[in-house]
């Protein structure tokens, strides 16, 4: 069990101020999983991302990436270190795409540093010598691949920025997957999508999970999603873990329910919260 | 004015109360600005008033204002253009009476010289057009029909334009290198296209930084005169040639361009135009003042020229040990050929800086530059040096304002502070917006508009700024985001740019 770890969380705390988003939180990621991080909003889910992917450099605590040449300690690598030599790729809850360039252009600049090797710092590919002409074809072949992945083919040369929302929420995970990653954090990738494209969007993070491999952190409101496609879902709650287990397990959790519902319950519970929730209103 | 436009929706009182209007406001703006003057007599200053200057601005303000009621009421076309016609001419007639009536406006402005040629004339009646079209177009209230049709032709234009971007660059390219040919002897023809030329390049450099990287770098003057200035300096201290010196010039100005790139890494937008702009100016002050080593606002003087790659010498008497550029060919001497072979140096250096720019557009450091002023945040996300990157954009920009420089100082022969002022850093900046930001092709129409017109139409003196400014707000108007404001991707996959286009359009 110890072997397939990809992620190790142990006691990060991060605080802002006096104000303490996330505190003492430990948790682990599998390989070739998914794990879902949900909770109410202003839980802290979004931060625990920052300090992953070095945004924030974290108080306290240490983070472990158990990549496949040994572990890194993410916490003291900063800012664009981490998706550079670590391999953690993430999107963003409102898409960060570069909008006035095209589908492919996105996909070809994630491969950046690749390329940029290749072109022995633009030198070699001031002259198109042909080790950079070679690794450019590589770089539009896998993301000629991707673009197959999530549908976009004939959409390539668009402009990033015209392409449907729904869309654009793909062609993001297929950027952070042209990057190598180990480990893929997708913050709120269903938000905005209708039932059609989050369906979709199932396939393809099972996809990424048991094809490519690649181990994904998730975290999305969306309990559609997180229940059909998680392995191990983490729910926070004012930056504090509340329930950590399988979905079937952290939905029947008291303290996961108190958490989104509030401390008195009533049988009048929100239709559509309990369904998601698969409570029976009136059971407690 | 009502009966004689049977068809107009105001009626004639509604009319002359909206022209009172007019002229009052113009009264109000023109009565301090216009109506006195200062004047220098033996016993002080002493207020003079100009009335006359003052109806005028009234009188044209009221004959404005007409043609754009004459416009907005619905009369046919025909009609329209030839009362604008006759009102562009009355202007232009009161104009030239205003002149005639006062001797005082002939002799300190060159007024006189400014309508005396033909030329002159035709610019300022064409001057008069373009003001009376703005009118035209900006106060139009265009029908659906007509909107579709007007950008149904203007999509035709992009469409055309971009999928022939190339041919279009080669033949300007043509016609450059063969501009020699055809002005050959016109002395004043070769000087100003060799300084159209100096902004193409420095507008293709800042290119570089404000068009691809998206950082408002309103300093770049500073590097144009880093360049000059170490030219100028190692040539007279170290007695080194232009051809060793022009590459040190662009390593110098690089190296500037990442001390000034330090700093201001983590600002963005107004407050990274802030501190470039500062940036440009420290530059300037400090070479006022370092007397010892530039000279201060002296300058420096007698600069060497270049030689022919080192083989032969341009001046009419060569030292001694070294031929003539004309004995090397077996030519006459004529002080031509120097002024044809600075001419080709600068264009020379300003295609290298465009093949280079759109070289590295296509390669991982100008895609990151592009992504870079996209989104920083992505970048980072995905790995991407944002200092490096960043660095690389300011460095490269200033090393071919370097070379500018240095070319700037060996055709001047002559360079002091007052060549580096702000007000070049916005001309190279307004040439890169007014071109459409990240447009190569776009930098040398602005340039053009920006350095040739205000020169060629030199000999109207002061007016011609007046054109200039109407120029500036036809672009604003017409083409708020530059004049070619299209953006090439740098690498496509399965259609073709044309097929690309016109989808896009559709």
């Amino acid at each position: 069990m110890t072997d397939n770890k990809l992620l190790e969380v142990e006691h990060l705390t991060m605080r802002f101020g006096g104000l303490v988003a996330i505190d003492n939180l430990s948790f682990t990621a599998n390989k070739r999983e998914i794990t879902a991080i949900i909770g109410p909003n202003g839980a802290g889910k979004t931060t625990v991302f920052n300090c992953l992917t070095g945004f924030y450099v974290p108080t306290e605590g240490r983070l472990t990436l158990h990549a496949d040449d040994g572990p890194r300690l993410l916490e003291r690598t900063e800012g664009f270190h981490i998706p550079r030599n670590n391999g953690v790729a993430r999107t963003f809850q409102n898409i960060r795409l570069f909008t006035g360039m095209t589908v492919l252009e996105n996909l070809i600049v994630a491969q950046h540093n690749r390329l940029m090797e290749a072109s022995a710092f633009s030198i070699a590919g001031l002259f198109n010598l042909g080790r950079y002409s070679r690794a450019e074809k590589a770089a539009i072949e896998k993301a000629e691949f991707w673009l197959n992945k999530v549908g976009l083919y004939d959409q390539a040369d668009w402009n990033a920025g015209n392409l449907p929302y729904g869309s654009q929420r793909r062609l993001e995970i297929a950027r952070a997957m042209c990057t190598d990653p180990s480990l893929l954090c997708l913050d709120e990738p269903a938000a905005g999508l209708n039932p059609r494209e989050s369906a979709e969007l199932n396939v393809l993070l099972q996809s990424i999970r048991d094809d490519q491999g690649v181990g994904c952190l998730l975290i999305e409101h969306d309990m559609s999603v997180v229940m059909q496609i998680s392995d191990h879902v983490i729910v926070l709650d004012y930056g504090r873990k509340i329930a950590d287990g399988n979905p079937e397990a952290v939905k029947n959790d008291p303290a996961v329910i108190r958490a989104y519902l509030g401390e008195d319950e009533d049988d009048e519970l929100p239709p559509e919260v309990a369904a998601d929730l698969n409570v029976d209103p009136n059971a407690h | 004015m009502s009966s004689a436009f049977a068809s107009s929706r105001t009626n004639g009182s509604e009319i002359v109360k909206e022209l009172a209007f007019f002229a009052v406001v113009a009264l109000l703006m023109s009565v301090m600005i216009l109506g006195v003057e200062t004047v220098d007599r033996p016993t002080g200053l002493e207020l003079a008033v100009r009335w006359d200057l003052v109806l005028l601005a009234i009188g044209s303000t009221v004959v404005g204002r007409l043609a754009l009621i004459i416009r907005r009421e619905s009369i046919s076309r025909l009609v329209q253009a030839v009362l604008i016609t006759i009102t562009a001419v009355a202007v232009f007639e009161m104009f030239v009476r205003f002149r005639d009536m006062d001797d005082r406006w002939a002799s300190p402005v060159s007024f006189d010289m400014a309508f005396s040629s033909a030329v002159s004339t035709v610019v300022a009646l064409a001057f008069i057009a373009i003001v009376f079209a703005i009118a035209y177009f900006s106060m139009k209230e265009k029908g659906v029909a007509e909107v579709e049709e007007s950008e149904k032709l203007s999509s035709k234009i992009q469409l055309a334009y971009r999928s022939n971007t190339k041919k279009i660059g080669l033949v300007g390219i043509i016609f450059f290198i063969i501009f020699p040919f055809i002005f050959g002897e016109n002395r004043s023809a070769i000087d100003l296209a060799t300084l159209v030329m100096i902004y193409i390049m420095l507008g293709w450099g800042l290119n570089i930084v404000v068009g691809l990287a998206g950082l408002l770098d309103l300093g770049y003057v500073a590097f144009y005169a880093v360049g000059a200035y170490s030219y100028a300096l190692l040539s007279q201290n170290f007695d080194l040639s232009f051809w060793l010196c022009l590459p040190l010039a662009g390593i110098f100005a690089a190296s500037f361009g990442i001390i000034l790139g330090f700093p201001v890494l983590r600002l963005r937008g107004d407050y990274l135009a802030i501190v470039t702009l500062g940036f440009g100016e420290i530059i300037r002050v400090v070479l006022i003042n370092w007397y010892d080593l530039t000279g201060g606002p002296d300058g420096i003087s007698s600069i060497e020229r270049p030689s022919f790659f080192g083989l032969a010498d341009f001046s009419r008497r060569v030292p001694e040990g070294t031929i003539g550029f004309n004995e090397l060919f077996g030519m006459e001497y004529s002080s031509m050929h120097r002024l044809i072979f600075l001419y080709y140096l600068i264009l020379a250096l300003a295609l290298v800086t465009n093949f280079v720019t759109m070289r590295l557009r296509k390669l991982p450091i100008g895609r990151a530059w592009e992504a870079l002023r996209e989104d920083e945040i992505a970048c980072r996300s995905l790995g991407i040096n944002p200092t490096n990157t960043k660095l690389s954009a300011f460095a490269i920009g200033a090393m071919f304002g370097g070379f500018a420089g240095a070319f700037f100082a060996t055709r001047q022969g002559f360079i002091s502070p007052e060549s580096f002022t702000f007000l070049e850093s916005a001309v190279i900046l307004a040439i890169v917006v007014l071109g459409g930001m990240g447009s190569q092709i776009g930098v040398v129409l602005a340039a053009i508009v920006m350095i040739g017109f205000p020169e060629m139409f030199r000999e109207l003196a002061e007016y011609r700024m007046l054109i200039f400014g109407a120029g500036i707000v036809a672009i604003m108007l017409w083409r708020p985001r530059g004049l070619l404001s299209f953006r090439d991707p740098t690498i496509l996959l399965n259609m073709s740019q044309k097929e690309k286009v016109a989808g896009e359009l559709k």
